[in-house]
């Protein structure tokens, strides 16, 4: 580079690194250097105010009023009622019995959903991340298969399993080419549940095998050797050794799918649209439906139980804290 | 000094964000009906000849956002100028009456009693929001030739649900037809036949939803179901979701398809040779042989800077003859008095499918005065929503039939009592 062109950039780089200092300096003029911090909070305070606190605020009163005009100045104050008609049940054991039916159902439907899904997510993670932290062939190849629908788009995950679950789909082509015949799966009640607990597990399964794996890397050769030497069986070694030496993980697995259990929506609504029915509806499209795709918008109540969710969710946030700390702290 | 200082600090940062302001007369027309939108777009050189000032950008959107983003974006003062809708008087408030613009004499003669449907509903409302680029109405379709492969003879005129259902039960067991009947998971679809049974909706000027016909119309189609004659597909959904039966016709999967005249371009163009298919209008009952009338309207938004422009936009397509090619292209039922009375020229399209605009346009004088008032009511999204919902809670099984009709009930007073 000649000096020409480097006196050049020079002045440039001086022109540029100016005007970025301008507004700093300002600052420092303003409000001193005792109060810089501000400065660099400043950015991000702002960012989780506008975007976070402010909707929390929001979602506050919002849930305290009726009506269904979208604006906050224009709705009615109604105090508690949202939350009172959603606990207005004759027997909290029979959706139909409650006040707002609906919601009791994507409620004991997204339970259900988690049970069922942790359950199988940590099961199946566990005994993928065992063979996949064994010497096998073609490891690395099988690692990327098993985390690879992670990073799918829940849409074309849940079109994908469309394809192949519908009527004409992949799965009834080949029953049928046995000579069967063809299962809605997506129309009846109990399959449409069975899938969309599968395909949930099937989508984040590589995620959770992953964590596990890091686990089982983290416990120490030595203890399985000294477990050989005593001539353990592998079961004894696997119940003994393993799953006490990984139990941390465990638990922070299965809280952190407990709580994305939870928040399920995307994928099943693509799948199954929340049907038949409300087979397949949870809490969240409930949220969704009340406060956004039916008429009329009931924002309120979508708020109330957006509200009633966030307490679920800071419970079993703060478990998780708990536990991670014990395990830290041994 | 302190304040010196501040404003010289922050009028830094509102330089860097300060918007870009378009200036001029541009107006933007929210759009989802893909013909109708192409249509629109290809009469606009005629439009700009008229009006060079005015430039129109069409911005093409899924029908989900006219539904769902469109009434957040007016409430908070944004959105288009114009959008096509079919919740004709659920936006009313919005509304940029055109009547200061436009030859009102001329709106009245041309669309008559249509006009209601855009206004508030309730008061002395009698502006004029909305032009009726659409004319739709609910009814059935057959598959012909499955009916003569089966050589069984097609229900007269006139026929009920019940001998329909029969027939199409018949043919579909004997040509082996996956689906003898199916109708679009809509409230409003489902209120045709309702309707035709004999349900009022209306007591006086409160509206009731449920009476004992509703109920042995929901009974009966809740049979259907367990009988293997309606289509599961299309209604073991979730949701509110809309979904229709057009792919499982096409393919020849149904003898009977109870949808609406907006299908009879897509049928002509995918069906093409294929089989022979016909209109056969609504089946009968205690109430006529009505279906629901309905379709989509241009109208535009009183928060519109150009107000002036949207009503001369709006008006440019109301005329006569630019009407008259709008439905020619789109190839749907003319709301225009005179575009109807004259006849349109729907050139390039199959005599089948002519000879099914045919029978929508005589569909038409069967509607029930219930269905029309129906279709103006100010809530009525909300009650086919419900309907919707519930019903198809009563197909698959998660609700009695007297159980969905209570809901029902308990849904239309909830709603009505957030929406008065």
């Amino acid at each position: 580079m000649s000096t020409m062109s480097k006196t050049k950039v020079f002045f440039l780089f001086s022109a540029v690194m100016r005007l970025v200092e301008f507004p700093f300096r300002l600052f420092l003029k303003c409000f001193g250097m005792r109060n810089v911090a501000w400065f660099f909070l400043a950015p991000n305070l702002i960012f989780f105010g506008i975007f976070s606190l402010l909707p929390v605020i929001l979602n506050i009163a919002y849930s305290l009023t009726g009506g269904s005009e979208i604006l906050l100045n224009d709705r009615t104050y109604i105090g508690a009622d949202n939350f009172s008609d959603l606990l207005q049940c004759e027997d909290y054991m029979d959706p139909n019995s409650c006040k707002e039916d609906l919601f009791w159902r994507s409620l004991s439907n997204t339970t259900i959903f988690v049970f069922l899904q942790v359950g199988m997510m940590v099961g199946f993670a566990l005994i993928t991340a065992l063979i996949l932290n064994r010497k096998i062939v073609a490891r690395g190849f099988f690692r990327s298969v098993f985390f690879f629908p992670v990073m799918l788009s829940p849409v074309v995950v849940a079109l994908i399993w469309k394809w192949i679950l519908q009527r004409n789909g992949l799965l009834n082509a080949g029953i049928e080419y046995f000579g069967y015949e063809k299962i809605l799966w997506l129309l009846e009640r109990n399959w449409a549940f069975f899938w969309s607990v599968f395909v949930s597990v099937w989508m984040h399964m590589g995620f959770y095998a992953l964590i596990i794996l890091a686990g089982l890397q983290a416990i120490p050769k030595d203890v399985y050797e000294a477990a050989r030497m005593d001539a353990a069986r592998p079961f004894v070694i696997f119940r003994r050794i393993t799953l006490p030496l990984l139990m941390p993980t465990m638990t922070v697995v299965m809280l952190l799918a407990l709580i994305k259990g939870v928040q399920t929506f995307d994928e099943v609504y693509a799948l199954t649209g929340g049907g038949p029915g409300t087979t397949t509806t949870f809490i969240i499209q409930y949220i969704y439906e009340t406060g956004f795709a039916g008429s009329p918008r009931l924002l309120g109540l979508a708020a109330a139980v957006s509200l009633l969710l966030a307490c679920a969710l800071i419970i079993l946030t703060t478990i998780q804290f708990i536990v991670k700390k014990r395990s830290a702290n041994g | 000094m302190m304040i010196k200082c501040l404003a010289r600090f922050f009028s830094i940062f509102i330089l860097f964000l300060w918007p870009t302001y378009a200036f001029g007369q541009e107006i933007r027309y929210m759009c989802y009906d893909t013909v109708e939108c192409a249509a629109f777009t290809k009469l606009m050189p005629k439009f700009n000849e008229k009006h060079p000032d005015i430039k129109v950008k069409i911005d093409i959107v899924p029908f989900k956002a006219i539904r769902e983003t469109l009434p957040v974006q007016l409430a908070a003062g944004e959105g288009p100028d114009m959008a096509a809708l079919t919740d004709l008087s659920g936006l009313n408030e919005y509304y940029l009456d055109l009547r200061p613009y436009i030859d009102n004499q001329y709106w009245q003669k041309s669309f008559g009693r249509i006009l209601d449907w855009y206004r508030d509903g309730e008061g002395d409302d009698r502006g004029i929001y909305g032009l009726h680029t659409q004319l739709t109405l609910t009814g059935a379709y057959i598959n012909k030739t499955l009916f003569q492969q089966a050589n069984v003879p097609i229900p007269v005129l006139g026929s009920s649900w019940d001998e329909w259902a029969r027939a199409s039960k018949k043919v579909a067991s004997l040509t082996d037809t996956y689906y003898p009947m199916a109708l679009d998971r809509s409230g409003h679809r489902f209120m045709g036949p309702v309707i035709a049974y004999g349900a009022q909706v209306f007591d006086g000027d409160k509206v009731i939803l449920v009476d004992d016909a509703f109920a042995a119309y929901t009974d009966k189609f809740v049979s259907w179901f367990e009988n293997g004659i309606m289509a599961r597909e299309i209604w073991a959904v979730g949701g509110t979701t809309y979904k229709d039966a057009r792919r499982e016709f096409v393919n020849g999967e149904v003898v009977f398809y109870f949808s609406g005249s907006w299908q009879v371009k897509p049928f002509d163009a995918a069906i093409g040779g294929a089989f022979d298919w016909v209109v056969v209008g609504s089946p009968c009952g205690a109430g006529g042989c009505t279906g629901m009338p309905g379709g989509t309207g241009l109208v535009g938004f009183k928060q519109t800077k150009h107000p002036e422009a949207v009503a001369k936009f709006i008006n440019f397509f109301a005329q006569e003859d630019i009407y008259q090619q709008l439905i020619s292209i789109t190839q749907n039922i003319p709301a225009h008095k005179a575009v109807a009375e004259k006849g349109v020229d729907y050139g390039g399209m199959s005599d089948t499918a002519s000879r099914a605009l045919e029978a929508w346009t005589g569909e038409v004088l069967k509607i029930s005065p219930i269905a029309f008032r129906l279709q103006g009511y100010k809530y009525s999204q909300a009650l086919f929503d419900i309907v919707a919902k519930r019903i198809t809670q009563a197909v698959v099984g998660e609700l009695s039939v007297e159980q969905a009709m209570m809901r029902c009930k308990s849904d239309l007073a909830k709603a009505l009592a957030n929406m008065n």
